[in-house]
């Protein structure tokens, strides 16, 4: 079995993060891991985005092929859309449904969700809403991850939880519990 | 065995630590920074007090890292691509003097310019230094290479290019981890080859010469380097991380027929490349970068086989190969399930909110509407974003220091203002020759350094000129009443304002320094 996925948002809004906490569940289970970052000045504000490949058996290629994605996690709504072509009619995307404007440009809403919706397999949440209910507001990404989880499919949901536990496990138990509040209203949403 | 999930920098950077390394010398550059901060944080790099702090640019870096292999030890310098063309008299000639203790020199490529001005490819470097080059196709082999890379510099007497693409250097794996080797002791060199007067510099050339074959059969023979049988329909040279797309070509897409000869260690394996042609008339060459390997291959086969790559348009002539690109090369064809997207914008990086540079262009824009001629002079860092909107302030942005030096040579040929935007670490890196013509001549020039404290771009690295820089200018001959100091701050705006005009009327040189700390490195400090 192997899974490609793709991680987008904005430069600051904790992609990175997603990422470390899926590699450690997969480390931990012995899969077969490459995660492409992106590093450098993009990260100021600028799109970003993570390829991530898990698989049972070896990984060549650091970069995803187009079509061959099978889930997108986004942090953004309109940042789905820069990646359409590594996608296919069976790919799954879970997004942010709160757009982040920064820039003087920003397509109408109505368009993009309208846009957004012909896409077969869409999932969308405002996670910064949520966890600003469940937890605190910098815990939107452990939404995210959450509503992505049982998508991914390779790890379970709860071998997930148990990576967000590892990963936040040295800042201390109250930021692992705020973070594991988000994973799971992300889960249950 | 131990496995640990590593970035592509930081395998080179534990297998630097774990080859028995002595000191790392590096100045910040995406995609190389990494491998000198994992330094830095290391355990075991601490326990043995490995040499890790940064340098002022990458030519006292890689003579430094020439002085430590001269006493014996095993030295890394680390720079992204551009950084080669800084450190390119010392590195060049570092294979005429040969080395003592073993001496990588890690180049970070960066093709598709994810980061950078341009792309050139520092294998040629290596061609042109004449020294082995390595280039490692997944974390696991970037890791073990440095055992080999310091051992064959060692065995061969002569300095090492170790090259990676920005894919592999920012990209994570999980790397298996080895024994850690001792350091080799102190133990100067006694060769008066180091002395590169002509009558010597002649005699170690010749011996630079005679090690070539030594070299060539060294990879003929590398761990690194080996055929893979698919079929004989088509011959494919795979170079450093190409052979990841073309073994993902035949597990994806099934293609067939292949003979494949996966390269990582150079010089090119003549012997190796012609074996292709016993069964192919074709041979596609797959690498990142420029097409080197394709003119060589091209240059060895001569009329036994037919070359497809770069050069021929079977793979595109600009850019970073991708899985795509090199499945097309073999007549894939890539399905789109879904048109275009129709709304979506760019997102280009900007500078981040509250950010002093801003301050600097905001007063800048607003002074220098006054002149009909007046164009700002931009250098590389965070603040060359300044070119985007809502500034749109840089009529340039060249190599690290230029906007000095070309600012100095417009207001020679009569433009005026002439301003030059450099940032602090820019500066000592390579403004500070520079602004010494200028003041030897007294160019009519307003020089800003704006001064965030901080290697802001690649992540807040130390600054190698840190509170010395009114010393500096004035030590280099600026007017000490011309070296104004300011806060750019929104309320400090009217004096900012005040100042540049002011300045930008004085005949002379002077050179104007907004100082604040940079806003990614501030949270970091408060946090702490």
């Amino acid at each position: 079995m192997k899974k490609d996925l793709i991680l987008c948002g904005v430069g600051g809004q904790g992609i990175l993060s997603i990422a470390t906490v899926i590699g450690e569940a997969a480390t931990k289970a012995g899969l077969f891991l490459k995660q492409a970052e992106v590093h450098g000045m993009s990260q100021r504000g600028g799109d970003v985005q993570s390829n991530l490949r898990l698989s049972d058996s070896e990984i060549y290629s650091d970069l995803i092929p187009k079509g061959k994605a099978d889930l997108l996690i986004s942090m953004e709504p309109m940042e789905v859309l820069r990646y359409l072509p590594y996608l296919n009619k069976k790919s799954q995307v879970v997004t942010n449904a709160k757009p982040f404007i920064n820039i003087p440009d920003y397509p109408d809403e109505a368009k993009l969700f309208a846009e957004l919706d012909t896409l077969p397999n869409i999932k969308k949440l405002d996670i910064e809403e949520i966890a600003k209910q469940v937890a605190m507001p910098k815990a939107a990404n452990m939404v995210l991850l959450g509503m992505a989880a049982p998508f991914i499919e390779i790890l379970s949901v709860e071998q997930l939880r148990e990576a967000v536990k590892t990963i936040f496990a040295k800042k201390g138990e109250a930021i692992v519990e705020t973070n594991l509040k988000a994973f799971d209203a992300g889960v249950n949403n | 065995m131990e496995k640990t999930l590593l970035l592509g920098d930081e395998a080179i950077a534990l297998g630097a630590i774990y080859a028995g390394l002595s000191g790392v010398y590096a100045y910040p550059g995406t995609p190389s920074t990494e491998i000198t901060e994992f330094i830095q944080n290391n355990q075991t790099a601490k326990e043995r007090n490995i040499h890790s702090r940064w340098c002022t640019n990458e030519k006292t870096a890689m003579e430094a890292a020439l002085g430590m292999s001269y006493a014996g030890k095993r030295a890394l310098v680390c720079m992204k691509h551009v950084g080669m063309n800084v450190c390119a008299d010392a590195f060049v000639n570092s294979a005429v003097t040969g080395v003592n203790g073993g001496l990588v020199v890690l180049a970070a490529d960066d093709p598709s310019m994810h980061s950078s001005q341009n792309e050139q490819d520092s294998r040629f470097y290596g061609k042109f230094a004449m020294i082995p080059i390595f280039e490692p196709s997944n974390q696991q082999e970037a890791f073990d290479m440095m055992k080999n890379a310091f051992e064959l510099s060692e065995k061969l007497q002569e300095p090492v290019l170790l090259r990676v693409v920005t894919r592999l250097a920012h990209s994570r794996a999980a790397v298996k981890i080895d024994e850690v080797k001792d350091m080799n002791p102190f133990n100067p060199s006694t060769s008066r080859g180091w002395v590169l007067l002509p009558g010597i510099a002649k005699k170690q050339y010749a011996g630079l010469i005679e090690k070539q074959p030594q070299m060539k059969n060294a990879a003929e023979k590398s761990v690194f380097n080996r055929e893979e049988n698919y079929g004989q329909d088509l011959a494919v040279v795979a170079c450093g991380i190409g052979y990841n797309y073309v073994k993902e070509a035949i597990e994806n897409y099934g293609v067939k027929g292949i003979k494949l000869l996966k390269i990582s260690q150079y010089p090119l394996p003549e012997q190796a490349v012609l074996n292709l042609t016993k069964d192919c008339k074709k041979i596609l060459v797959v690498e990142d970068g420029q097409p080197v390997v394709e003119e060589d291959v091209k240059r060895i086969v001569g009329d036994k086989a037919e070359v497809l790559g770069r050069l021929t348009g079977d793979l595109p002539r600009q850019g970073e190969l991708t899985p795509d690109s090199v499945a097309q090369a073999f007549g894939v064809k890539i399905e789109e399930d879904f048109p275009a997207a129709q709304n979506l914008s760019n997102r280009p990086p900007q500078l981040c909110q509250g950010c002093g540079h801003r301050d600097v262009y905001g007063a800048l824009k607003e002074v220098i509407k006054k002149y009909e001629n007046a164009r700002v002079f931009g250098d590389i860092g965070c603040y060359t974003l300044g070119a985007l909107p809502p500034f749109q302030a840089l009529a340039s942005c060249v190599d690290m220091g230029a906007s000095i030096t070309m600012a100095k040579g417009a207001a020679d040929a009569g433009l005026f203002p002439a301003i030059a935007v450099i940032g602090d670490s820019t500066f000592t890196h390579s403004g500070m020759t520079g602004l010494l013509d200028a003041v030897n001549e007294n160019a009519n020039i307003t020089v800003i350094i704006s001064d965030n404290l901080t290697t802001g771009m690649t992540g807040g690295q130390d600054s190698a000129g840190l509170n010395k820089y009114e010393a500096i200018c004035i030590g280099l001959g600026v007017d000490p009443k011309h070296v104004r100091v300011v806060v750019p701050m929104p309320k400090n705006m009217p004096e900012i304002t005040k100042i540049i005009e002011e300045e930008i009327n004085y005949n002379g040189v002077s050179v104007i320094i907004p100082r604040r700390e940079c806003m990614q490195t501030l949270k970091r400090h408060k946090k702490k």
